[in-house]
């Protein structure tokens, strides 16, 4: 199909953009909202924000979500914070500042106006969140308190202890739910999105299924919105919530919204690593502990001590300081121990791939105290990370006030997403993209308590205006389900599930996806080669082929039935790893979390090629088995100076 | 280390449901619990038998979606502890371990170890927010909160929702969790202007969710994976008797 990407960005000042735009969009009739009916799928910051403002703005709303609660979306585990530009430290932070920082932090790879909007829009989401009543962290005069995050200059992250996360999330959990007892919101639970229903080209509903009874229904609407988060479980262990997937936007770009940038995943580099084949997820370590830690492994690999494989090397206490390779600090002097995330990542991959690495299967870095102890005394090193270092002990066994902890980088946080224009809305007329879903505002990589920030300005301050203009343009259509495009949409679905479940196989459905994240963590992970992602390719394939054959799926579909449930999740991550693998062979160039080995510099730095890359890569799909098309959409840069990252 | 599982087997809400066992075999010290019950229903399903119906998201203590009655205690026995934060350092080899669904009348239970909360989202609905529409906010810094408030208020609102106080409480209450959002929003001065009708209308709901009444065993707050203070339900208690005089003048 031809598709023309145009953003659709207001031109002239970037500074006064937003407020023309909102001028120049079409809004709906006060009286006639209720005529509309939206259905958003995700109730996660993105999703939850937006659903309770269209709701106060008088739409009908049905939000869905798969949890039993709306509040347990994977927002909840958001810990660090979540920037704006207040300047209350008045330590010179500005709107112009963030969204430099921004732009500059994804590697030149986002489109600078929707970026300089939500560096305006962010400082809302404070003053909307204190008016809920989220608790963020106070001075004693009372006034917010604000850290410095993820290697900023400046002090601009507003936190609630280290559940920042789940008090903007119970904030946003509340406005729904205010709006369902005054009746614009239904909130649907323990509900998956299996597909989207187009009519004539555009957005016009939803199937689902019940995942406590099995029942197949189908939703109409006149938008959808997908707020339905980001796709690091592709790598099978990562940070992300259990049942955090790709389905609803897989679904979708296979119905014609375009996926952009997939190749991009965030690999954070402070997380507890796996401790052996049965490991299930991955935790977060925040990231401020290499604030005060020192990461080293041992000089010499005969040192490495490998859990797993009962290679006992040397204890860390036991290797003196002259035989411990700080390798952050000794290559990179200035930043030390606090360079960007992808650059720490890929420095612990390479030292572990050197053969140095320790815990289990040689996949681990120390991350030491003991200087910071000896500087500051064992009290403040407490006060300060006392909780992390308990969350530490409690699931590894070590206490972190005598033995280095041990870290590796796991995956975080995905850039990619489906294709949005300004207005948030997809390729597909009618479909709208929120929060980590879409690909929009953080280009190649994203900075540290941006996430939270991007999800709620979506949802509370974009969204609702810019839904507006399409709904107004259209006219409310009849919520009318006996469409055929909507019994067309639920055989495919129906047959689908009756497909995984009659292949009656020999391996279970996580023993797949842990085969896939192998492939995809070694291959198409922290760095990556053309051979290395042809045979990705072509491994990815196999594991697919043999999914459709030999998987294990029990029971049936007329109940709850969680088996089922992660098959489904799994074949459509079986099928979106491909064009992930496609956009990492395409991008021949290394930028933010993309490094191609085949374009670093002499001292192994990323190497962007500007001149071929600076564009957003949006995939079609093309059909079963057939490789993707590509289109672009490039960028222009007229605020923001490219120029090369160095952390020297 | 090898367990025998003893575990509460349900089909569906109307199914009478029985306890079944299961052997756990060569499971790792640094496993977590619920990762040694996924080796258990991998075997299972690679058998082409249903696996033990559990509930988890997150598995980091926040999401709230993992509870579970082990050995008789919600969340097992570690103190301060969702179960997907226990490992199974804190178990010998040759333990049997009973499994059980957090049980009450408000909470059905769906299939085997998953229960149906929905009454907690439906206490929230009554009045567990601050009505505020997006965009009409001031700014933050224009009412100071003191710290010490703006920490109890935390306190109260680091509830993750997963029902443990209501597995453990004798009665089945939900006095701690209710307590918990009325403390967190009373305590601001946000709250303020819904306090008494936020009270009122949240023990309302408790009612007709058929959740007990407190005797003051304070079951809950042992339970509760995020240490809730017992103090939020004296408050709720005080605010609703305040709200009984307040909304009839
Ligand atoms: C451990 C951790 C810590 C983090 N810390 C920070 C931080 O400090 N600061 C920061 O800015 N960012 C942080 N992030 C990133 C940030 O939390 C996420 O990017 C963000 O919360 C995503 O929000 P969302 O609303 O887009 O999606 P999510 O919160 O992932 O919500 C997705 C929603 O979609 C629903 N859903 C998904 N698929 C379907 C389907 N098929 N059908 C129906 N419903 C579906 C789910 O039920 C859920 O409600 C962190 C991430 C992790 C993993
Ligand atoms: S799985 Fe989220 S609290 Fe246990």
């Amino acid at each position: 199909m031809e598709y023309k990407l145009e953003s659709g960005a207001p031109s002239g000042p970037i500074q006064t953009a937003w407020d023309r735009h909102r001028f120049d969009i079409k809004v709906v009739n006060p009286a006639n909202k209720r005529k509309y009916r939206v259905l958003v799928v995700g109730t996660g910051l993105a999703g939850a924000s937006a659903a309770a403002s269209l709701g106060e703005l008088g739409y009908d709303v049905q939000a869905f979500c798969y949890q039993d609660s709306a509040r347990r979306a994977h927002s909840i585990a958001a810990q660090g914070g979540i920037n704006a530009a207040k300047n209350y430290q008045n330590d010179g932070d500005s709107v112009w500042r963030l969204f430099y920082d921004t732009v500059k932090g994804g590697d030149y790879r986002s489109r600078e106006a929707n970026v300089y909007r939500l560096a305006q829009v962010a400082n809302n989401i404070i003053d909307q969140s204190v008016a809920q009543g989220v608790p963020f962290a106070r001075e004693y005069g009372g006034l917010l308190a604000n850290r410095s995050f993820g290697g900023a200059l400046v002090s601009r992250t507003f936190y609630a202890r280290g559940q920042t996360g789940q008090q903007l999330l119970l904030g946003a959990y509340q406005s729904l739910m205010a709006q369902v007892n005054a009746g614009t919101v239904k909130v649907i639970p323990r509900t998956e999105m299996l597909d989207l229903v187009v009519v004539d080209g555009k957005a016009r509903g939803i199937i689902t299924r019940n995942l406590v009874t099995g029942k197949l229904e189908s939703w109409a609407g006149d938008a959808v919105v997908l707020a339905t988060g980001g796709y690091a479980n592709v790598y099978y262990l990562s940070t992300n919530a259990m049942g955090s997937n790709v389905t609803a936007s897989w679904r979708a770009s296979k119905r014609g919204a375009l996926f952009a940038n997939p190749a991009y995943t965030q690999i954070h580099p402070t997380c507890i690593p796996s401790h052996g084949d049965y490991q299930s997820k991955l935790t977060l370590m925040s990231e401020s502990l290499r604030n005060d830690g020192r990461v080293w492994v041992p000089r010499n690999k005969a040192d490495a001590w490998d859990e797993g494989a009962h290679k006992v090397g040397r204890r860390p206490e036991d290797i003196p300081e002259k035989e411990r390779y700080y390798y952050l600090e000794e290559r990179y002097p200035t930043f030390g121990n606090l360079v960007p995330r992808d650059v720490a990542s890929r420095a612990a991959k390479v030292v572990c791939d050197n053969g140095q690495g320790i815990a289990y299967e040689g996949r681990g870095v120390y991350l030491d105290f003991a200087d910071a102890i000896g500087r500051l005394g064992e009290n403040t090193v407490r006060e300060r990370y006392g909780n992390l270092f308990e969350m530490y002990q409690r699931i590894t066994g070590d206490d972190p006030y005598k033995t280095p902890m041990k870290i590796y980088p796991a995956p975080h946080y995905t850039m990619g997403g489906l294709w949005v224009d300004y207005n948030l809305m997809s390729t597909v007329p009618g479909l709208f993209v929120i929060g980590e879903a879409n690909f929009s505002d953080h280009g190649a990589n994203r900075l540290g308590a941006s996430a939270l920030m991007q999800g709620l300005a979506d949802g509370y301050f974009v969204l609702p205006y810019t839904i507006g203009h399409y709904l107004a343009k259209k006219g409310a259509q009849p919520k009318d389900t006996s469409l055929p495009e909507f019994a067309a949409t639920a055989t495919e679905t129906k047959e689908r599930l009756n497909k995984l479940l009659t292949i009656n196989g020999r391996r279970s459905v996580d023993d797949f996806h842990r085969s896939l994240g192998k492939v995809m963590i070694d291959k198409v992970g922290m760095a990556r080669n053309a051979e290395g992602l042809k045979s990705a390719l072509a491994e990815v394939r196999e594991i697919r082929e043999e999914f459709w054959q030999n998987v294990s799926v029990p029971g049936n579909d007329n109940g709850l039935n969680q088996s089922l449930e992660k098959a489904g999740r799994v074949a459509d991550f079986l099928e979106f790893a491909e064009v992930k693998i496609h956009d990492a062979l395409n991008r021949q160039e290394s930028c933010g979390g993309h490094f191609r080995e085949e374009h670093q510099t002499g001292e192994g730095e990323a190497q962007r090629n500007d001149e071929d890359y600076a564009y957003v890569a949006a995939w079609e799909y093309t059909g079963p088995g057939n490789e993707p098309r590509l289109h672009k959409e490039h960028l222009k840069f007229d605020y923001v100076a490219l120029t090369q990252r160095s952390y020297k | 280390m090898n367990l025998t599982l003893k575990v509460w087997r349900q089909n569906g809400p109307t199914d009478k449901g029985q306890f079944k066992t299961y052997e756990a075999r060569d499971i790792s010290s640094d496993a977590s619990f619920l990762e040694m019950l996924d080796i258990v229903n991998e075997g299972l399903e690679s058998k082409g038998e249903e696996p033990i119906g559990f509930e988890s998201d997150c598995r980091e203590g926040i999401c709230g979606v993992c509870g579970m009655v082990v050995n008789g205690a919600a969340h097992h026995s570690t103190p301060r502890a969702t179960l997907c934060q226990v490992h199974m350092r804190e178990f010998k080899d040759g333990d049997t371990v009973t499994l059980e669904p957090f049980r009450s009348k408000a909470f059905p239970v769906l299939k085997d170890l998953i229960v149906d909360r929905s009454a907690f989202d439906r206490v929230i609905t009554a009045g567990g927010y601050i009505s505020v529409r997006a965009g009409s906010a001031p700014d933050a810094h224009v009412t100071p909160i003191p710290k010490v408030l703006s920490d109890r208020s935390m306190d109260a609102a680091a509830c993750i929702g997963c029902g443990a106080c209501v597995a453990a409480c004798p009665n089945a209450a939900a006095m701690l969790f209710t307590g918990a959002k009325v403390t967190h929003l009373n305590l601001l001065p946000q709250g303020q202007p819904e306090r008494y009708k936020r009270v009122q209308a949240m023990v309302e709901q408790l009612e007709h969710e058929g959740f007990g009444h407190c005797s003051n065993h304070q079951e809950c707050v042992r339970a509760c994976p995020k240490g809730v203070p017992l103090d939020v339900i004296s408050l709720m208690n005080r605010d609703f008797i305040g709200a009984q005089f307040k909304l009839r003048s």
